[in-house]
């Protein structure tokens, strides 16, 4: 018996043992630096000299900074416009990847999912000469045939929005779709067959089965879409170059600019603490959002 | 009769309609690697000139060679795969010891800092970008590998993935088993938890390596000199020299691109199944 419980209390070590590696890293570089950030919004630095105490300085100075709200709505406007078609776009894929009717399921699966080994570096750089400013630039080429003039995409204010949401949509709409396609293969087979008795129409399929039982796969992917909406860094950065200009700046790139580009820190971290807030604000909405849902559903 | 007859004609429609959506999405998927190959085999004048070109030229070396001048492809192409593979290497270890604790040793505390392991992942690590390089800077790791790796080992999803996987893959019987012969616990997992779960290890080792070859804020914060940069960052600088060699820039985006893509259409099956495995399981 005490035996026993020596033999416990050293499997219970070797445990802690085999746990410890991830909390200690995360406390030294996960969590440390996020409480450090609320120390660091109150103080000016410029990465070498000392750190002054400045008080809420800081955030007065974000908050009457024209380009921070631009990076703000930028981020809002560029997450919707990137993310929102991928799931109807990917839903409407998956369902047609899905359908009994075709061959060669594998190959459309291939080709579509492709663009997410992409790295994004490089999706920037091909979409940037895609859609060069130049008159030879691909897309103005096409828009020449319908009399539109070059279209400067990586300076005009909606244009570098628009462009920058395509290489979003571009990159993750395959992984989308074979998300759902994951989701749609749990769906069993005879409702479907149930409703083409009942005579349903394909959109009242999709409509009536699929995305009511799609429901808990949509959350996750709308869930990730968001969470990495508001991370939009690396797109911004290679497609508009170091100066980030403001109609394409994000809420990342922003805090990115100030700390790398003016060593403030200071106000980098101030910015990082609004970040915060607004991620949990968002990720809150959409629990709550989600429950409810789910509750209605279940109450009907 | 007519009935069927005209169910067929309805059925070859839809058929006819899921092929032609099917054909476009994967057109508009592949064409901008289309361009990417045909810039990349394209002199600049070629590409300035109007209307575009459209069809592959004959400048593929040629622009491989300019790339080569002008960044050091094959040993930032050597970083990456230095980085990309330690940062797997590590986290699968680290992660199947941990997912294996989680799974089958009892201890106090394990549902609570099984949570905190969740939570965590819910935390975007860009909130503590700056004080992250600020402690980079303390420890004197800003332009060496390890400012990539250490951080890079910390892998919330990775431990809960094991533990799914350890909790059915290894049976309770095989691991008293080998207790009762006398083997201790780190025995159980090197001979019994890691060959058992091999399968695991390939599927999260996917999704780990291409999150690590493919990750860019970070090796672009802390690795600073060109010598260190991964290929990521020192694409980007690349097109960022903007000397607006389009040619130049899209053989060394083509030539970075390649690798992650033929991995993946050899592999394709697993990567896909990898990836909604993964995506499903969260």
């Amino acid at each position: 018996m005490k035996k026993s419980l020596e033999e416990k209390k050293k499997t219970a070590r070797t445990a802690y043992l085999f746990i410890s590696p991830f909390f200690l890293l995360y406390a030294v570089f996960g969590l440390f630096p996020m409480l450090f950030s609320f120390y660091l919004a109150f103080f000016k630095w410029n990465g070498l000299s000392e750190m002054t105490f400045v008080g809420m300085e800081n955030f007065n100075f974000i908050f009457t900074d024209p380009i921070f709200y631009e990076a703000i709505k930028n981020t809002f406007i560029i997450g919707l416009l990137g993310t929102a078609p991928q799931i109807i776009v990917g839903i409407l894929l998956a369902f047609a990847l899905n359908s009994t009717l075709i061959k060669f399921r594998n190959t459309f699966r291939t080709m579509i999912f492709l663009p997410y080994v992409t790295s994004i570096v490089a999706v920037a750089i091909i979409f940037g000469v895609i859609f060069s400013n130049q008159e030879a630039g691909f897309i103005n080429y096409i828009l020449s045939f319908f009399d539109i003039e070059p279209i400067n995409w990586n300076i005009q204010n909606w244009p570098v929005k628009i462009t920058i949401s395509i290489m979003v949509f571009w990159r993750w709409v395959g992984y989308n779709t074979i998300i759902f396609l994951a989701g749609m293969q749990s769906i069993p087979n005879a409702l479907y067959e149930a409703a083409k008795i009942d005579g349903a129409t394909v959109w009242q399929q999709i409509r009536l089965i699929t995305i009511p039982m799609l429901k808990p796969t949509i959350t996750f992917v709308v869930f990730t879409a968001t969470i990495g909406a508001l991370q939009l860094f690396t797109e911004p950065l290679v497609f508009l170059g170091r100066n980030l200009r403001q109609e394409g700046i994000t809420m990342v790139a922003y805090l990115w600019k100030d700390a790398f580009v003016y060593n403030a820190f200071g106000t980098a971290s101030a910015a990082a603490i609004v970040l915060f807030f607004i991620i949990i604000i968002f990720t809150g909405v959409n629990l709550l959002l989600t429950n409810r849902i789910g509750r209605t559903k279940k109450a009907r | 009769m007519n009935n069927t007859e005209n169910h067929t004609k309805k059925r070859n429609i839809q058929k006819a309609f899921v092929y032609l959506f099917l054909t476009f999405g994967s057109l508009l998927s592949l064409f901008p690697f289309y361009w990417m190959f045909t810039m990349a085999t394209r002199t600049n004048r070629e590409i300035n000139s109007f209307p575009p070109p459209f069809t592959p030229g004959a400048d593929l070396v040629n622009n491989f060679q300019n790339v080569l001048a002008n960044m050091d492809f094959f040993g930032s192409m050597a970083n990456s795969l230095f980085v990309s593979t330690s940062i797997t290497v590590g986290v699968l270890f680290l992660c199947s010891l941990a997912g294996y604790a989680f799974a089958k040793l009892e201890f106090k505390g394990k549902k609570l800092l099984f949570s905190v392991i969740l939570i965590t992942m819910m935390i975007p690590p860009q909130l503590g970008l700056i004080p992250q390089y600020y402690i980079m800077t303390q420890l004197e790791w800003i332009n060496t590998f390890q400012a990539v790796i250490v951080p890079g080992l910390i892998n919330a999803f990775g431990i809960f993935w094991m533990r799914q996987y350890i909790q059915d893959a290894v049976p309770d019987e095989l691991i008293e088993a080998a207790k009762m012969d006398g083997c201790s616990t780190f025995r159980i997992y090197w001979n019994i938890v890691a060959p058992t779960v091999l399968p695991a290890f390939a599927t999260l080792g996917i999704i780990v390596f291409m999150q690590a070859w493919n990750d860019f804020l970070w090796p672009l914060t802390v690795l600073r000199e060109p010598s260190m940069h991964t290929l990521q960052v020192a694409l980007r600088t690349l097109n960022d020299a903007r000397q607006m060699d389009y040619g130049m820039i899209m053989s060394g985006t083509f030539w970075a691109t390649v690798p992650l893509i033929v991995i993946f259409l050899m592999f394709n099956k697993l990567f896909i199944q990898s990836l909604s495995e993964g995506a499903v399981k969260s």
